[in-house]
């Protein structure tokens, strides 16, 4: 019997379930895919927001700039990529200039540090390259760019360092309501488990509709991305944001922290809520709506366009949406919802997990204890690529397998890739590596290397070629079997 | 040590420029190789065609490299494998080439001149934006040929091809040869990307339709590839609507086009031509750089081996000449690529370093028939190459005498595609 379970191992279930290592307890963290972090965290703009939009009667608005201000050390502690970048809103007329007021108050109010607008000449200045018909802006020094899932992958690993039981592969089926514990039924073994930590992202609704009776609702929006090669990544310094309007938030520009460029989302409501489909319209859509202010965007140097989904929670009636996270002790005792998990949830996750467990769980549990031993770092990657000379001598000194390279566009080494495959939390799958490393991340998508990597994967984990699976297990098998020479021989 | 020549790729480019650099006097000739074994992209193919230009008879590919091989062998010349190049700088009369492997770490060594043969690499599904799913059984069909040929192993069994370069058209017959379905080949253009001879003899004789006019415009599937959705395009290739058709299909493979691998190039501050994706050169395929010569696909992407073979001896010979101070640097004459013409390599000519003719290799934008190429300098036409059909798949060689460049002191040379006269 574990003290907690904890469904879904996105961001949010993968850093609550660290935060929880502070105290001791015996907790599980389950998710139905073969990776953690594989579904919304997987697929999303990578910002951490400064704060200034979400009003600050909502939940948003409390976490969102606190969360924000913490993710140097968070991301220290985690071993993740982060820049500080800042982020503009732009407006390109006096109607779009008064929202920009708006927005500033409001980001007054939210506490937001160091927000001013900027006129004309001061935005062409930082940004070169923005559409010159541009006015003025909202510049927020906070906001930044983080790699989302690794992010969730390293606050998974260090809550499995720190002693939680992560199984992936166990798609929640069931939840069986013993009052007094939970019996939660999956693809996998069955859990039982104290009290429940819902953190399922798009499907939190479902799984709280298997224990109490449905008080709220996701909605499945899907948002278009483009990934833009290195080459173009030095377009815009900061997160280009359009100035808001009753239509939506418009299509942003944006580096990312490994130095590529994105566009996107749009907005578009689907049913089915592993609807990852791009199509071809919405994929204009982007592209039009993000030259207004970045015209000079070099679409020939795209190198993936994806698609993912939010999950917008709908209240009570079901019609209408109050447009804010739901994280409370639901009316089912000892049951935890951490749903309607939207932006910004990934900016204010570290202030949402001290949330969660301080003044949730920790009420609930009489005599909880510290755990003396929780220790919040990682172990470090060692990232070839962003090695000094004298560094890269030394690691390939120690270990010769980073003296491989094993993906050419980004420079990534066996050693690296072997490393992830043995971690806590570790690569199971190409695209698990392709997360954790970048291997196949570049601009010839894993043609080279990801024969190689499918190579490396086997060898590690013992098992055949054909056995490795690009995502999903058993269905997302990249091999069908050997050639005919092969078969002959054997 | 300095070595004289450092060459950057194993691949039939740089195997043949390191044959000639040593024969053409160069001491001290090193091969750099990132992949397991010498041979490039021939090791993975396995089937015939290669070096009827060369060598007069249907090699297969780890044939024609092993012809190679064998020289360098024979000749002495010393080649690292499983290295990776991280950086070319360039210190003067010394470049210098910072690199890794497991055996020897990290690596700085010094060349005289250096020969880059990087190759190039596929266009990816990312590239092209495709609509629909992101599952897998979607891959590049040199990624699919090395699965098969290198590794043992099929991506899968009923397959749909999109594109009709080369490599494409190869896999097609070698996935049918494996027991696989090959439905279709679509291609977007009205016409085929690969040669007419892979066509009769990798679809045609198999019965595999080639559906020109034709693109993907969905990839359904979200684990694994389900199928895809097919449509016709018009003229200015964009989809006709209702002539959808779906075809389920577990694997996908692309073969829609070829990009020259130039990031040690550029991080090195070489000029690139636009056109090309690959170093500005001249008629011994001398970079902007001095000392630094590049042949083969990292130029600009051939169909034909033997017409890297026979590049590499250019950038062979002027490595040398370069380190003996016989490379004559004044630019004579630049090309440019006219109406229907896609680019012209070299960019540049300097006469003093031509023997007897300067081979101008280029790409036609579309199909032309009853057509010739006519080159001019100025108002004045100085030679014309006339094919009974111009296609964009198969690359022109346009040879112009030394005598016939020499009746001009400088200028550009214009290629045109025009009616016969």
């Amino acid at each position: 019997m574990y003290d907690i379970a904890i469904i879904g191992a996105g961001i949010a279930g993968s850093y609550i379930a660290r935060e929880l290592t502070r105290y001791k307890l015996d907790i599980v963290l389950l998710d139905g895919e073969n990776d953690v972090g594989n579904q919304i965290t997987m697929a999303n703009s990578a910002i951490v927001h400064a704060g200034f939009d979400a009003s600050a009667t909502k939940l948003k608005g409390k976490f969102n700039a606190p969360g924000n201000i913490m993710y140097e050390k968070v991301c220290d502690d985690l071993d993740v990529p982060f820049k500080r970048c800042g982020s503009l809103v732009v407006a390109h007329d006096e109607y779009e200039m008064a929202t920009i007021h708006d927005l500033y108050q409001n980001g007054l109010k939210n506490g937001v540090p160091g927000l001013q607008i900027l006129f004309k000449n001061a935005v062409h200045a930082m940004e070169p390259n923005l559409n010159k018909a541009i006015c003025g802006a909202l510049y927020a020094p906070t906001a930044g760019i983080v790699s989302p899932f690794e992010l969730c992958i390293h606050a998974a690993e260090n809550a499995v360092d720190n002693g939680v039981t992560l199984k992936t592969n166990h798609l929640v089926s069931d939840i069986k309501n013993h009052h007094g514990h939970f019996e939660i039924i999956t693809n996998g073994e069955n859990v039982k488990a104290k009290y429940v930590i819902n953190a399922a992202g798009l499907y939190a609704d479902d799984i709280y509709a298997m224990v109490g009776k449905p008080y709220f609702k996701l909605r499945a929006r899907k948002g278009h991305y483009f990934i833009f090669d290195k080459e173009a990544g030095a377009l815009v310094n900061s997160v280009i944001f359009p100035c808001p309007s009753k239509k939506g938030k418009g299509i942003l520009v944006a580096p990312t922290v490994h130095g590529n460029l994105l566009i996107g989302p749009d907005a578009e409501p689907v049913s089915d809520k592993s609807d990852l489909a791009t199509t071809g319209e919405r994929l204009d859509y982007i592209k039009e709506n993000a030259l207004k202010n970045c015209p000079d965007l070099p679409f020939n140097k795209i190198i993936r366009s994806y698609a993912g989904l939010r999950n917008t929670p709908v209240r009570d009636t079901f019609t209408t949406t109050d447009g804010d996270f739901i994280i409370e002790e639901s009316p089912v005792r000892g049951f935890i919802n951490v749903a309607g998990y939207e932006s910004p949830g990934l900016s204010s996750i570290p202030v949402v997990a001290r949330y969660v467990v301080e003044s949730i769980v920790k009420p609930m549990i009489p005599n909880i204890e510290e755990n003396h031993n929780y220790n919040p770092k990682v172990r470090k990657h060692l990232r070839f690529d962003e090695m000094t000379d004298a560094e890269k001598v030394e690691i390939i000194k120690a270990d010769p397998k980073y003296g491989k390279v094993i993906c050419r566009c980004e420079t990534i080494t066996e050693g690296e890739i072997i490393d992830v495959i043995h971690r806590n939390a570790g690569a199971r799958s190409v695209k698990a590596v392709k997360k954790r490393t970048r291997a196949g991340m570049g601009r010839c998508q894993g043609g080279f290397c990801s024969p190689r990597v499918v190579e490396i994967l086997a060898r590690e984990l013992n098992v055949r070629l054909d056995d490795i699976m690009y995502d999903q297990q058993d269905s997302a098998y990249i091999l069908s079997g050997h050639t005919k020479s092969v078969k002959e021989e054997a | 040590m300095i070595y004289d020549v450092v060459i950057l790729g194993g691949g039939p480019a740089g195997l043949a420029a390191a044959v000639e650099a040593k024969n053409a006097g160069a001491e001290n000739v090193l091969i750099l190789e990132r992949d397991r074994e010498l041979g490039g992209i021939l090791n993975q193919c396995i089937h015939n065609g290669f070096g009827l230009h060369t060598f007069n008879e249907e090699l297969t590919g780890p044939e024609y490299a092993e012809r190679y091989i064998d020289q360098v062998i024979a000749l002495n010349i010393p080649y690292l494998l499983n290295t990776m190049v991280l950086d070319l700088h360039d210190n003067g009369a010394l470049k210098s080439i910072h690199m890794i492997n497991e055996e020897n770490g990290y690596l700085i060594i010094e060349a005289r001149a250096v020969i880059l043969t990087m190759g190039c690499r596929e266009r990816t599904s990312g590239a092209i934006g495709i609509p629909g799913y992101r599952p897998s059984g979607v891959f590049t069909a040199g990624t699919a040929q090395r699965f098969i040929n290198m590794e043992g192993y099929l991506p899968g069994k009923k397959v749909v091809i999109l594109g009709s370069g080369d490599i494409g058209l190869i896999m097609a017959r070698r996935m049918t040869l494996e027991g696989a379905h090959v439905q279709a080949v679509c291609e977007l253009m009205p016409y085929s990307n690969g040669l007419v001879r892979n066509i009769v003899q990798c679809l045609d004789d198999y019965n595999i339709p080639l559906k020109l006019s034709h693109t993907i415009t969905f990839i359904h599937g979200k684990d694994r590839l389900e199928g895809v959705t097919i449509a016709k395009v018009d003229e200015k290739l964009k989809v006709i609507p209702k002539t959808e058709e779906f075809i389920p299909c577990d694997t996908l493979l692309l073969s829609v086009g070829l990009i020259p691998e130039n990031e040690i190039t550029r991080n090195a501050g070489i000029v690139i031509d636009n056109r090309t994706n690959g170093a500005i050169v001249g008629e011994l395929r001398q970079t902007s750089m001095p000392g630094v010569f590049a042949c083969g696909n990292v130029v600009h992407v051939h169909d034909l081996v033997d017409f890297v073979s026979e590049e590499a001896v250019l950038a062979g010979k002027g490595a040398v000449n370069y380190i003996n101070g016989d490379l004559a640097s004044e630019v004579t004459f630049t090309t440019s690529n006219g109406d229907g013409i896609g680019y012209v390599v070299p960019q540049q000519v300097a006469i003093k370093n031509v023997a007897d003719k300067v081979t101008f290799y280029m790409r036609v934008r579309q199909v032309f028939q009853d057509q010739v190429v006519n080159a001019y300098i100025g108002d004045q036409l100085i030679a014309t190459k006339k094919e009974p059909k111009l296609l964009p798949a198969e690359m022109i060689n346009f040879n112009i005498t030394k005598d016939v460049l020499a009746q001009y002191p400088a200028g550009e040379i214009r290629f045109v595609v025009e009616e016969a006269r």
